[in-house]
């Protein structure tokens, strides 16, 4: 008898992505946020908590999270509370953070294929600095408090467990990223910490609709360390179970360094928060004037943009996602259609490939490329003009130099060749290569390129691949 | 020669703004007053008079501060050793308005640590007395205040009141006690004890000092989103009778416990109502029963999280000697606090406690609900609610330490109105064995003024007289 075929398990993942929201003032009090200057110049009592003060909702946090409810489609409460969540630690001056709990600001949405459960304001917490080698607190020798951050607005966003893979996970934070980025309202940067994520993960076994028992990895500051966090967790629970042991329920921490999974503390060891009504702050009610002012402040999403793109001008699905994704590439293509209308698709192309590789990490107006250059080299190639191979020497001449691509393919002599004349290139080509013709005929298809190769030699790059390859067929093969 | 301590508030500021006493003097006379306190009052006596703004409507008259509130650079402590020496970076909103209209702080005044307890002897600094027999409590939580009023100490007071806290002193000491309704005044500077219910109000000689005071606390804030302000000004009582006012009488608070001394005052106060010309209504308020119940489980939960700040990292006393950080925090806390803020911070983290919150805080929110509604229904009928303020005349010191539920049930008159929202004021109605006794008159939310004049009217028929306290 043979071993039954081992069971396949399905990762079932959740997000929980803390954004800070880049306002003007902290939420709580007037204190601006805060980058990078001296420890604790940018505190004043109320976000250190001291005896007697009171925190007052700051209306542009407010502002900023109905707009992110507005662009995960989420249902927005007309009242939402805030709640005190108790625990004790050296950065939360207060002994309890002011968070929503059972009445977020918004409620159920979604984001591309990711369902959203809620998404909620609060503060954020001071900064602890550890002394000693790890930089971690297990082993300091002492640890100093950073307020400047603490009370900086967050929205935390959480996910329904939608996600099936660690590719997916990251895939899905940057669709959130760019999209928030969009919004305006955070600097989202992960390095940094404006932009933090969490992931609830289990498995279970194929097929099953039962959710397994799940472990939290905190704090994985990346797209990269994400994924590895969340593959190496799914790659430690799946040996657990094919073990035969069970998943136990609790907090982990993912090391990017050496790639280890630790535990920062078990279910047993989980804080009961006493979350109650934080009775100095009244409902966030948000007013008609309030939610006109949120919807007209949004500007299109990634999502949308990229549906659009799709939609009114034929482009592939990847190609509009990546031009939705990076605005700066979707404005510049929608700039160089709008100059003469026409091959949509080839200046997405276009834009995509050639210009992209050539762009790395610069903008297109960077460069000294104009939107409608770049229209206008497209329509040269689409009309025959101008060939691809010589296409992509002039785009590097505008992407360097500027100017105008039909000068330059004048200037370069770089315009097609041809009609008779590359009729007559070819017959040449054919006749220095007679083994090939030989070859072709033999029926190795293959031995065109060195005929092509010729051809394109002799004509600098400027004759078009498709038509020298008909040119070539039609000789060997007359119909 | 007279110093001018001898008058109120109000009347040492007309004759200031006359010109027939000066601010500067009258501040040094309370100041000597105050810092040969006997009482155990005050826990800090400013040095010297604060500069007083040019034309201020209450002329330099100086003010005693509850220890509750912080105050830029003087040390507020909230009658906690955990606070020992703690000086605020900045002053609660309730003392800058005062100070801006011309009261400036005389000195900060003892209370029940962090404002929890019936009787100042929760204090960390040792309990005040009652001026009028020092081997009694003076009341709490602002025990101190309404010492320092009653003796003479100063001329008016402010102080806190959560559950009875303004008013039950004000009881126990023969002086007037007024608790607004609730954002009225900003709670902004006052180290929170409960938040939903504490609520800042002024301990004075008479009715017309506690309108005053008022009129200058009250007020929207910007740092306070509870706080609203009142919706209209505060005015001066003239009112000498009760014609056309319905007082009711609800048997939940003027029946059963109340000692016969306390109902001998009561019951000669209802008949002063008839007689100035209020008719009386009995009416119910049925849930005033869970009252202290609700109250004893609200105000602890809140407290457990309020109180949570004092971790030792930052302010106020730290633990020497601690090996960790769970090590800091619990000696610290150990330390600082007394007991009866550990009693409640325990009572209220258990009632939080998953699995519990919704059989404690969850019953009592819905108490707290049924009982506003009650005095929605009663105030449908009747114009105020008539009560005694205590149960009970001054007790002996120590007399009650030992059994701290059968302090907590000593609020029962007072406890409903704050888990209502809704103002009441405390007058001295007479002496039941040569103490005080106070009445408690309480309307619907906002009716300040129409509480002030019926006081004021009560308080002109009755002529109390509480010289016998003043040192």
């Amino acid at each position: 008898m043979s071993d039954p075929p081992p069971t396949a398990y399905e990762p079932v993942i959740g997000l929980e992505i803390h954004v800070q929201l880049a306002t003007k003032t902290k939420m709580f009090c007037s204190c601006a946020l805060s980058f990078g200057e001296e420890p604790n110049t940018r505190t004043c009592p109320v976000c250190l908590g001291l005896p007697g003060t009171l925190p007052v909702v700051n209306a542009e946090a407010v502002h900023y999270a109905l707009m992110v409810g507005m662009a995960l489609g989420c249902e927005l409460a007309p009242r939402s509370v805030f709640h005190r969540k108790n625990y004790f630690y050296p950065d939360l001056p207060k002994g309890y953070q002011v968070s929503q709990y059972d009445v977020p600001i918004c409620g159920p949405g979604r984001l591309g294929d990711i369902r959203v459960h809620r998404a909620h304001l609060e503060e954020d917490a001071a900064k602890l600095v550890h002394a000693g080698e790890s930089g971690r607190i297990h082993s300091a020798e002492a640890s100093v408090v950073d307020f400047n951050r603490g009370g900086t607005p967050l929205v935390e966003i959480v996910t329904e467990p939608d996600v099936r893979s660690a590719a997916q996970a990251s895939e899905w934070l940057r669709l959130l990223r760019v999209t928030l980025r969009q919004l305006g309202v955070s600097d989202v940067n992960m390095e940094e910490g404006s932009l933090r994520c969490d992931a609830n993960v289990s498995i279970r076994p194929q097929g099953s609709s039962e959710l397994g028992v799940k472990t939290e990895l905190k704090n994985m500051n990346s797209f990269r360390f994400l994924e590895r966090g969340v593959d190496a967790e799914i790659a430690r629970q799946t040996m657990i179970v094919r073990d035969g042991g069970q998943v136990t329920q609790e907090t982990l921490h993912f090391d990017p360094r050496t790639g280890a999974i630790s535990s920062l503390r078990s279910k047993e060891e989980a804080h009961d928060y006493r979350y109650f009504p934080e009775p100095d702050l009244v409902a966030i009610a948000p007013t008609r004037e309030m939610l006109d002012r949120a919807r007209a402040a949004l500007p299109e999403l990634p999502a949308d943009r990229a549906a659009r793109l799709e939609s009114d001008h034929g482009l592939h699905a990847d190609a509009a996602r990546l031009l939705a994704f990076r605005p700066e590439l979707g404005d510049f293509l929608e700039a160089a259609i709008a100059t003469n209308g026409s091959y949509p698709v080839g200046v997405g192309n276009w834009v995509t490939g050639e210009l992209l590789s050539r762009l790395g990490d610069r903008d297109p107006d960077q460069t000294a490329l104009e939107p409608g250059a770049l229209a206008r080299l497209v329509a040269m190639v689409e009309e025959g003009e101008v060939a691809g191979s010589a296409a992509k020497e002039v785009l590097g001449v505008l992407v360097e130099e500027g100017g105008d691509p039909a000068a330059i393919v004048q200037d370069r002599g770089l315009a097609k060749a041809g009609g008779d004349e590359l009729g007559t290139i070819v017959d040449q080509a054919m006749a220095d290569n007679a083994d090939a013709v030989q070859k072709i005929r033999g029926g190795n298809h293959k031995a065109i390129g060195a005929i092509v190769g010729a051809v394109m030699k002799a004509t600098k790059g400027t004759a078009d691949g498709g038509e020298v390859q008909r040119l070539v067929r039609e000789r060997i093969e007359p119909r | 020669m007279s110093d001018g301590t001898e008058l109120t508030g109000a009347q040492a500021a007309e004759q200031i703004e006359a010109g027939e006493l000066s601010a500067p003097e009258l501040f040094a006379a309370y100041r000597q007053r105050a810092a040969g306190d006997e009482l155990n009052a005050f826990l800090w006596v400013a040095d010297q008079a604060p500069a007083v703004p040019a034309g201020a409507p209450l002329g330099g008259v100086p003010l005693a501060v509850k220890d509750l509130f912080c105050a830029e650079g003087v040390p507020s402590q909230a009658g906690s050793r955990i606070l020992e020496g703690y000086r605020p970076p900045y002053t609660a909103t309730a003392v800058q308005r005062l100070a801006a209209a011309g009261a400036p702080m005389l000195g900060k005044t003892n209370m029940d640590e962090f404002a929890m307890g019936s009787s100042n002897e929760s204090s960390g600094f040792g309990p005040a007395l009652n001026p009028w027999d020092r081997s009694r409590v003076p009341g709490g939580s602002s025990g101190g205040s309404a010492a320092a009023v009653a003796a003479g100490l100063a001329p008016w007071a402010i102080g806190t009141d959560t559950g009875g806290s303004v008013r039950q002193p004000a009881s126990l000491c023969g002086v007037v006690g007024l608790r607004p309704t609730y954002g009225a005044v900003s709670r902004y500077g006052m180290i929170a004890f409960a938040s939903s219910l504490d609520q800042a109000g002024p301990l004075t000689r008479d009715v017309t000092d506690a309108a005053l005071l008022l009129s200058h606390m009250a007020g929207a804030d910007p740092c306070d989103s509870t706080c609203t302000g009142l919706p209209e000004e505060v005015v001066l009582p003239r009112a000498e009778r009760l014609d056309g006012l319905t007082v009711g009488v609800p048997p939940q608070l003027t029946g059963e416990g109340i000692e016969p001394g306390v109902r001998e005052v009561f019951e000669a106060t209802l008949k002063r109502i008839e007689a100035l010309g209020g008719s009386l209504e009995e009416i119910e308020l049925p849930h005033s029963e869970q009252a202290i119940a609700a109250y004893y489980v609200i105000a602890p939960a809140e407290a457990s999280a309020n109180l949570a700040r004092f971790d030792g990292v930052r302010y106020g006393r730290r633990a020497g000697d601690v090996q960790d950080l769970l090590s800091l925090y619990e000696e610290t806390r150990e330390q600082g606090f007394g007991d009866e803020v550990k009693r409640r911070i325990m009572i209220g983290t258990y009632a939080l406690s998953s699995g519990y919150y919704d059989a404690y805080y969850g019953s009592a929110q819905r108490v707290r609900t049924k009982i506003a509604e009650d005095f929605r229904a009663a105030y449908e009928k009747v114009d105020l609610i008539v009560t005694p303020t205590s149960p009970t005349v001054a007790f002996p010191l120590g007399e009650k330490t030992g059994d701290p539920l059968a302090m907590y049930l000593l609020d029962f008159c007072t406890v409903p109105m704050p888990l209502a929202g809704i103002p009441a004021i405390s007058i001295p109605g007479g002496l039941s064995e040569g103490l005080p006794v106070g009445i408690q008159l309480a309307g619907p939310a906002f009716s300040e003024n129409m509480i002030l004049d019926a006081a004021y009217a009560l308080e002109q028929a009755i002529g109390f007289d509480g010289s016998a306290a003043r040192v």
